[in-house]
């Protein structure tokens, strides 16, 4: 039996990764590819609060978080082609037109 | 069992660092790739069959082939340098990232309450993984299934209308 501590543990770990990469990466897609970390962390804090609890509502909660990431991976990398069409980068830096 | 555990979530910390630290946007997506095949194991080890394969199928095989056709597409470049260097954005950056982490961890301390719920292991094993998620998704949650199909169909028509390569008209308008 696995402590639901060392699964909390190993979660926060891969979701503060993730937001490490957030912000430090410079690269829009590495940025993406580090919120699809972010969204995992959070789907395994899910599943193993789900088991230790004897309870399904974990894991329906983690099939629409998957669903919602795929809509979300879609629609952002449609954006992010249309970027590159317009600015030829896709460094975070570079893209500022929203920048006061 | 334990130890499959520590192994596999060992893994899956090191894909994910990977992804932290590889300059190159297709290495990153492909260890992300690993460190989602490794959270698949974590999961079945979690006696969460049905996520396991979902995961594989939908995230490791689905979304993250997305990524790597919209990199490959793209031909996006390494980044010129190490992500890390002495600037101070990205120290506030780690330094954000550790006390998000260290707050979590003593989150986590914290003693289970609640009352426990009707699905213990053995009526799962029972009934299967499967027909459990799908009698409780077309019963108990069936409006947020139907409300999610909508979502999807609107990424779906989103994603084409943003991604359509703009013809230009006779006029130069695009179109």
């Amino acid at each position: 039996m696995i402590p639901l501590g060392h699964i909390l543990i190993l979660s926060g770990l891969l979701f503060s990764i993730g937001v490490a990469g957030v912000i430090l990466r410079r690269n829009a897609i590495v940025v993406f590819l580090n919120i699809e970390l972010m969204l995992n962390g959070v789907n395994l804090a899910f599943i193993g609060f789900a088991t230790r609890m004897d309870s399904m509502v974990g894991v329906i909660f983690v099939f629409f978080v998957l669903v919602v990431a795929a809509a979300e991976a879609v629609v952002g990398l449609a954006i992010m082609l249309e970027i590159f069409r317009n600015k030829e980068t896709l460094s975070v830096d570079e893209i500022n037109l929203l920048k006061w | 069992m334990d130890l499959m555990f520590y192994f596999f979530g060992g893994l899956a910390v090191l894909g994910a660092l990977a992804v932290l630290v590889l300059r190159s946007p297709v290495y990153c997506a492909l260890a992300l790739v690993g460190s989602f095949f490794c959270l698949g194991v974590v999961y079945i080890l979690l006696n969460s069959e049905f996520i396991a394969a979902v995961q594989v199928l939908v995230y490791a095989g689905a979304i993250m082939v997305l990524f790597l056709f919209v990199i490959m597409l793209l031909n996006v470049q390494a980044e010129a340098r190490f992500p890390f260097t002495g600037r101070l954005p990205q120290i506030t950056g780690l330094a954000l990232a550790v006390s998000i982490l260290t707050q979590l961890v003593g989150l986590f301390r914290s003693p289970l309450v609640g009352p426990k719920g009707v699905y213990p292991v053995e009526r799962i094993a029972e009934e299967g993984s499967v027909e459990v998620v799908g009698q409780l998704l077309f019963t108990d949650y069936v409006l947020a299934f139907e409300v999610i199909s909508i979502l999807l169909l609107v990424a779906v028509v989103g994603a084409v209308v943003l991604a359509k390569r703009r013809v230009k008209s006779e006029t130069g308008e695009n179109a």
